[in-house]
């Protein structure tokens, strides 16, 4: 079900090309813009949401869809402050958080593929009930006590890169790699793509639809698990709204980057760009002053744009069709 | 196979023109922040000794939040307008939302366009330390307003002697309520620094009432529909309520229209910190007793002073050093490197109605 | 209601095999229908016992009111909401249309003093049904996914929001107190509040049951493909139940406005989440094909009920979202429970009667 436009009329072209648009308008008007610096603050506002987005590509290519991610976060975030205040070691504390993540998307996963129930509301549910669970760990205090060591991880640049490289942005190279590789190169990712396109088809052509999709919701739920774990050290402070309301951005940038909500289109590469659009627009807004404000505003022009433009896909296969009709190949 | 290649090299080549250019450009950052501060020395053409042409950031905890634009902006008289009578670059930045993460990036954007000094309503006590502590590194004078974070500024500019502030919000509320009966306090956000502190000295303050008891400590998040509630609750759950402190600008609105019909008004007293405009309205029908707050544009104006001062080198954060803000008159700093802007001011029925914020 | 099983007012005069057997059919549907409203109601009575027997107060006539009040708001939310559900999309730009209405409609007061005050809801209204032509046009014509069309105006609405606003606010002194008032008056003890939305709720539901361009919804959300194939004008309904959804959520903005007295640019954050979550608790499909407006009141009053009574009992209010998530999950699950054993049970009858 991959998509077989050429090159030039993919959405990830067009989306590679405002990319650049942003970089240079943002340059243009910022002497800051491109500096290292900047590269850098730019990783870590938005290190876990890009983290997060990568799994989320993958569930809604599947045909899914995972709107608890950013409770998973918080409530992984709370978790910690929880445990570290009574003492806990910290390697015993990352253990219970992975484990608590990976509990957190198997019963999304359970709910969506044994009892057959819609993800969209089945994870607006959990959402509500992760957040519930946030608010009940650490109640209305703050834990803002945690070793340099590892809130270093959260605000430090790894070593050797000339200060613009955040841990976080390079815990998202590795995992897009990752994804990417999956998902583009291996049977289980032609799975996933073949189950979005069509799930009956997909079962009947021996794809264990409910293992995989199961699979992807906890692989979801350890990563937003380990993005909590980012986004505390990276504040040094354990409270029970980190994170809230981060779904919708992590939704958002997946969609810009040309993943289709009905499934089985997509790509990582989409999402990378998606993330450097995002990311990259909020970021030039700040720093000319353009009024930060607006960046709503900018964000779901983007997004609407984002699907527009492949709606107009027809228009496009026709000319392409055109074209090869002109050169006599097909 | 070949369309996949072109795939990969897609993928690794933004990525990688990002490394280059932070690779290349790794060198810019010193020079940007070696270029403030030889901005910073290089005008210093004196106004009374004071530093001028230094790029000045205001950062209130939030955009969009009345009290900060009036704290802030050059109409208001706040710290902006000082800023401009200064001969300083003043710009008022922040996120949207109150929370840390939401005012990081403007706090790392400031820094990245050169400031040389920060003002700053800390939506944390800790969160932002980090980031404040890297800029401080950087030799940008950062100073607190309104909220502190105690362990990365050099000076935290208070509205009110916080022990001032909590025991006058007490003998306001035993005035009202003759003092005798139960109070409750309706508060903003559970771990609220000022909030947390104020309410620390009110409980002090209620010893000396013996007949006063505090039965409850609710948390309306700064958010009418939660303030509105966590209020009713209260009226519910304890009938005899006779006062409600509320020592939060959306609280005490928020309590304010919830008290405002014949069951309550005038049965259960209701004071705290509040902007005129606000409570007009129920004041002047009696749902609110003469309630607090302080000028926020003369505490914006004063932080504005204050930042200069230090980043002038006039003065530092130590305990006695002094210094004049401009109409405001002189101050010391005190202990805890704070300065005072001074006592809380009572707004009631008589003088309610010369204000406009 | 489920739009397959109307039959029996959509076909009369069949043979008395088949009706016996489609009326069959189409009651016990009905009954699973009533059951889940029934549902609600239990549950929503069996908390209000529980709770008024640990705190007698919780039933005192003013925390009645509030709750109602409380639940309004949400109520009429939740009625659009469920029209756009029902026919398979979903609308999540409510909160920030109702953030945009509560300000721009109450600000209007400030500038005109004595303006009458239905003016000032057919402002909001007004609003509302732009911001909802603007959904419906993007959904029906533009052909794109509800899910992101509204996730996009939910972004520049509010972003839009923030912009005017700017770090104003409207302050109660400036609305006159017949409008603060709305809420609060009330006859029997009862507010007129809560009776005139009751009404407009009883509007929709009659609307969506004996109406055809209202069961027409049902079936658009049942399965699109045939609802096109049957000659259903989908792009009409659709564009008018995102219409509605809009110009209610810019009513309740003018509520909400009255209701709090105080307005700046986060009145309605995240109000879409609960009122999806009560649409279904109450029983709305989030697939769409089934459900009514009445439950999905409903489940608003039952959320309403759950918050009240945490802050009444004094149980932290930090119990509050777990509640309700458990509650959304717990209530899916049995729907869908209910949806298998029905769908068995129908395939059982008519296999009998085939």
């Amino acid at each position: 079900m991959r998509d077989r436009m050429p090159w030039a009329f993919r959405w990830e072209t067009a989306l590679a090309l405002i990319v650049v648009l942003i970089g240079v308008i943002g340059a243009a008007a910022s002497p800051d813009f491109l500096t290292a610096n900047n590269m850098f603050n730019l990783g870590l506002s938005n290190g876990e949401i890009a983290i997060m987005a990568l799994p989320m590509t993958l569930i809604i290519i599947s045909g899914e869809i995972d709107l608890s991610v950013s409770s998973i976060l918080g409530m992984s975030s709370c978790l910690l402050g929880y445990l570290w205040e009574r003492h806990w070691a910290m390697p015993l504390i990352f253990l219970v958080i992975a484990l608590v993540g990976l509990a957190a998307g198997a019963v999304n996963g359970l709910l969506v593929t044994r009892l057959g129930l819609p993800s969209l509301a089945v994870t607006i549910g959990t959402l509500t009930l992760y957040a519930g669970i946030a608010d009940i760990l650490l109640g209305p205090t703050t834990v803002a006590n945690f070793p340099a060591a590892y809130t270093n991880l959260g605000v430090n640049a790894v070593p050797g890169t000339g200060n613009a490289i955040t841990y976080s942005t390079l815990i998202f190279v590795v995992l897009a790699v990752i994804f990417g590789v999956v998902l583009h190169a291996t049977p289980a990712g032609r799975s996933i793509f073949a189950m979005g396109a069509s799930p009956e088809a997909a079962l009947y052509a021996g794809i264990r639809v409910k293992r995989i999709k199961t699979i992807l919701f906890m692989v979801s739920g350890l990563v937003c698990a380990f993005a909590g774990v980012l986004y505390t050290f990276r504040l040094s402070t354990a409270v029970a709204n980190n994170g809230v309301g981060l779904e919708l951005d992590v939704i958002a940038i997946v969609l810009v980057g040309g993943i289709s909500i009905f499934g089985g289109k997509g790509s990582v590469l989409g999402t990378v760009l998606g993330v450097l659009a995002f990311a990259g627009i909020q970021n030039a807004l700040l720093l000319t002053n353009f009024n930060q404000e607006a960046s709503g505003v900018v964000a779901g022009g983007l997004l609407l744009v984002s699907v527009f433009l492949p709606n107009t896909r027809p228009l496009w296969r026709g000319i392409a069709a055109r074209g090869a009709a002109v050169r006599g190949t097909s | 196979m070949a369309k996949r290649r072109a795939r990969w090299l897609a993928l690794a080549l933004p990525l990688a023109a990002s490394v280059a250019l932070a690779a290349c450009s790794s060198g810019s950052s010193s020079s940007s922040s070696s270029s403030a501060s030889s901005s910073a020395s290089a005008s210093s053409s004196s106004s009374g000794g004071l530093k001028t042409g230094l790029k000045v950031f205001v950062i209130p905890k939030n955009l969009g939040n009345s009290y900060f634009t009036t704290a802030d902006s050059v109409n208001s008289g706040g710290a902006l307008a000082a800023l401009n009578a200064l001969g300083e670059t003043g710009t008022e930045t922040s996120g949207t939302a109150d929370t840390p993460s939401s005012q990081i990036p403007a706090i790392q954007a400031a820094i990245s366009k050169g400031a040389n000094a920060l003002i700053i309503s800390a939506t944390d006590p800790t969160a932002l330390c980090p980031t404040l502590n890297a800029a401080m590194k950087r030799g940008i004078t950062v100073v607190t307003y309104d909220s502190d974070a105690p362990t990365c500024r050099s000076l935290f500019i208070n509205q009110a002697s916080s022990q001032a502030l909590g025991a006058s919000e007490v003998d306001i509320m035993a005035k009202d309520i003759h003092d005798t009966g139960q109070i409750a306090i309706v508060s903003a956000s559970a771990d609220d620094t000022n909030q947390n502190t104020w309410i620390g000295y009110m409980k002090q303050e209620l010893k000396k009432y013996p007949k006063m008891t505090l039965v409850s400590t609710v948390y309306g998040n700064d958010d009418t529909a939660t303030s509105t509630q966590v209020t009713q609750g209260l009226l519910e759950q304890y009938p005899n309520l006779k006062g409600i402190i509320s020592p939060t600008t959306v609280g005490i609105a928020a309590a304010a229209a919830v008290l405002d019909t014949p069951k309550y008004r005038g049965k259960v007293a209701l004071t705290g910190l509040g902007t005129p405009d606000e409570m007009k309205k129920y004041v002047a029908d009696g749902t609110a007793g003469p309630f607090e707050l302080w000028d926020p544009a003369n505490l914006g104006y004063l932080a504005a002073y204050a930042a200069v001062e230090l980043a002038s080198g006039k003065i530092t954060n130590a305990a006695g050093q002094s210094f004049t803000a401009g109409k405001l008159g002189s101050f010391t700093v005190g202990a805890d490197a704070t300065v005072l802007l001074g006592p809380p001011f009572v707004f009631d029925s008589s003088n309610i109605n010369q204000f406009n914020f | 209601m489920r739009a397959t099983l109307t039959s029996r007012r959509e076909h009369p005069g069949r043979g008395p095999g088949d009706s016996a057997g489609r009326s069959g059919g189409a009651a016990l549907a009905e009954r699973v229908f009533r059951i889940r409203e029934t549902g609600i109601i239990v549950v929503l009575a069996v908390f209000i016992a529980v709770t008024a027997g640990v705190q007698h107060r919780f039933l005192s006539t003013s925390n009645i009111q509030f709750v109602l009040i409380n639940t309004t708001i949400f109520a009429l939310l939740a009625l659009g909401e469920t029209m756009v559900v029902v026919s398979r999309n979903v609308d999540l730009s409510v909160g920030s249309v109702l953030g945009m209405s509560a300000y721009l409609s109450a600000s209007l007061f400030g500038g005109h003093a004595g303006l009458p005050i239905p003016v000032v809801f057919l402002a909001g209204l007004g609003i509302g049904l732009g911001w909802g032509i603007v959904n419906g046009l993007l959904v029906s014509a533009g052909r794109v996914p509800s899910l992101v069309v509204t996730l996009a105006t939910l972004y520049i609405v509010r972003g839009i929001d923030i912009l005017i606003v700017g770090g104003g606010m409207v302050t109660a002194n400036t609305l006159p107190g017949a409008f603060t008032d709305i809420p609060k008056d009330t006859v029997l003890g009862i507010p007129y509040l809560a009776i005139a939305v009751a009404l407009a709720v009883a509007v929709g539901a009659y609307y969506l049951r004996s109406f055809r361009s209202g069961r027409e919804l049902y079936a658009i959300g049942s399965n699109p493909g045939a609802a096109v194939l049957a000659g259903i004008p989908v792009g009409r309904r659709v564009f008018t139940a995102f219409a509605i959804s809009g110009a209610l959520a810019g009513v309740a903005g003018v509520l909400w406005a009255a209701q709090y007295g105080t307005v700046d640019s986060t009145a309605g954050t995240s109000y879409e989440l609960t009122v999806i979550t009560a649409v279904v608790v109450g029983g709305v499909a989030i697939f769409g094909g089934s459900g009514s407006v009445v439950g999905a009141a409903l489940g608003a009053l039952l959320l309403s009920t759950i918050n009240s009574a945490l802050y009444v009992l004094g149980i932290s209010s930090f119990w509050d979202q777990a509640i309700a998530g458990f509650l959304l999950i717990f209530a899916i699950s049995i729907d869908r429970v209910i949806q298998v054993r029905l769908t068995a049970a129908l395939r059982r009858r008519s296999a009998r009667n085939a």
